[in-house]
């Protein structure tokens, strides 16, 4: 397999996904235990609506998708906080709104939209060097942020209530972390694409929990696992030519689902031997 | 009015969407009383420690905390929430979540320090888990997890305890011990609990008060079967207190 790393394209998909890895490790954690995954799938597919617009206004669709992902995740925070509306229902609507905005913009831009697809499934394989400094910036926000945080993003996952109580601005550190998510979006979304994202923020970091109570060693495992994933997915799409996003994802879900295979089993098997 | 009041509503009415959860109650706390709140649910006990914590204004009334708005004096209470319906799985230390108790006295953006963690070690010191503070949250029993909540209360030092229906996720065998621990502590700060459990609470605390939207309270722990019936609306078996607590079956 090393032949394929004399290649530009190469070294710059496994940048991207080491730099995806990082924000999705970090930020999966909370996504996980904060149970924040629907609302991240939200924030995830209403950022299409930006992407639809870069191409109409003819900027970058990935700042586009910054731009919308952001406003969807201040305004379903909001949303939920706010008002009576069932926070599934604010998710519901706000993503389907901002996917509807998305095919109207790309409707009205003229001609054809070039790596759309790469946008809806993502293609690690072409990201270009603008984007990688752009994901790397995006990293060192996110890490600088939870680092900062770190004691308030816990409380905030545990126990609201007590946040609340103990004089913590808990709604305003719950749109901080919706944000940190709408830029994991924007960071994943060329290596797995903004429909896969949310497999992304999520399979790691629950593949992690079940080896580890300590949030922060979950974090840096998850990161490992994410690498491995996007690593382990990209090697295998090259060899068997699949399209590489969908692979990372697949390979992910399954180890997932083995490792849950296997704990059940051996919770059957202890059952047995105590009685 | 004595000035040594540590909690004092007057009047205090609630209702939610125009259903009344607490209608004109009024209810005066001095220092180390431990007084027992018990009601049939629904019948307004946790929005009466929520509207104490400042969680809740009422539409009408007035809500004193150690002579401040509750919101003011939400750093002297110590508050320990029902805990039933929590994530058991969570990946969080005994130690993590006593230090949650100190938030109040770090603030935003600072990291707990040395002395927030020698605090928090002498509040578990305190409920007797020291030894378990490395321990996920989740692998503890019941009172275990009750006492390490107890110990995130007490670790800010309060003036003042609120326990939620304490004694819901720990099992018979551990009560005793629980409410001998309340015992101690009542030495030193003032103690209201709300419970459903008539049975548990009445011989442990000082006073009681019966709630069910309206309150009942008349300073003692002696209540008669009519503020009973008046409570849960259906004749209910009593505990007298005399030396020894017994039952009193009445008919039905």
């Amino acid at each position: 397999m090393f032949e394929a790393f004399q290649f530009e394209f190469m070294r710059n998909a496994l940048m991207a996904g080491l730099l995806a890895s990082i924000a999705c490790g970090i930020v999966g954690v909370y996504v996980v235990v904060k149970k924040i995954v629907s609302m991240s799938g939200g924030i995830a597919h209403a950022s299409f609506g930006g992407i639809g617009l870069g191409y109409l206004l003819n900027f970058s669709p990935v700042l586009g998708a910054m731009f919308f992902s952001l406003l969807s995740a201040l305004t379903m925070g909001l949303v939920t906080r706010r008002t009576r509306l069932p926070e599934d229902t604010a998710i519901g609507i706000l993503w389907a709104i901002g996917m509807a905005l998305g095919v109207i913009f790309i409707g009205l831009s003229p001609g054809f939209a070039p790596d759309l697809m790469s946008y809806l499934f993502g293609n690690i394989l072409t990201v270009p060097l603008s984007d990688l400094y752009l994901m790397a910036g995006l990293d060192l926000v996110i890490l600088v942020l939870t680092v900062a945080f770190y004691k308030e993003f816990l409380l905030l996952s545990f126990d609201e209530e007590f946040g609340t109580v103990a004089g913590m601005p808990v709604d305003g550190l719950y749109l901080l972390l919706l944000c940190m998510v709408a830029l994991t979006v924007v960071v994943l979304i060329r290596v797995v694409g903004m429909i896969l994202v949310i497999a992304m923020l999520a399979f790691p970091a629950a593949m992690a929990r079940q080896f580890t109570h300590d949030i922060r060693k979950m974090m840096v495992l998850s990161v490992i696992l994410g690498m491995i994933f996007t690593f382990g997915g990209l090697w295998i799409s090259y060899l068997l030519n699949h399209a590489s996003g969908a692979t990372i994802i697949l390979l992910s879900g399954l180890t997932l689902l083995a490792t849950y295979i296997v704990k059940a089993l051996q919770h059957r098997t202890k059952v047995r031997f105590t009685r | 009015m004595a000035s040594g009041d540590i909690v004092r509503l007057e009047n205090v009415w609630v209702s939610y969407n125009g259903t009344p959860a607490l209608e004109d109650v009024n209810l005066t706390v001095g220092e180390h009383d431990f007084l027992g709140v018990i009601g049939p649910n629904g019948g307004g006990k946790s929005t009466l420690l929520k509207v104490i914590l400042g969680l809740i204004r009422p539409q009408r009334g007035i809500v004193t905390v150690l002579g401040n708005l509750p919101e003011r004096s939400r750093s002297s209470i110590g508050y320990v929430p029902q805990h039933s319906d929590y994530d058991r799985d969570f990946p969080v230390s005994v130690m993590e979540v006593v230090l949650m108790g100190r938030y109040g006295k770090r603030g935003m953006l600072k990291p707990y320090d040395g002395k927030d963690r020698e605090a928090a070690e002498k509040a578990l010191a305190r409920v007797g888990m020291l030894s378990h503070a490395r321990a996920q949250i989740g692998q503890l029993s019941g009172g275990q997890q009750q006492r390490t909540f107890i110990a995130r209360a007490l670790v800010s030092d309060p003036a003042l305890l609120l326990l939620d229906e304490p004694t819901a996720s720990v099992d018979t065998a551990m009560q005793t011990d629980f409410y001998e621990l309340l015992e101690k502590l009542k030495n030193e700060m003032a103690i209201i609990m709300v419970s459903h459990d008539i049975g548990a609470v009445s011989v442990f605390v000082d006073k009681i008060a019966c709630l069910n939207v309206r309150l009942y309270y008349h300073g003692t722990r002696e209540i008669t079967p009519e503020i009973l019936e008046a409570t849960y609306k259906c004749p209910v078996q009593l505990i007298a207190h005399g030396d020894i607590p017994h039952r009193v079956l009445r008919e039905h």
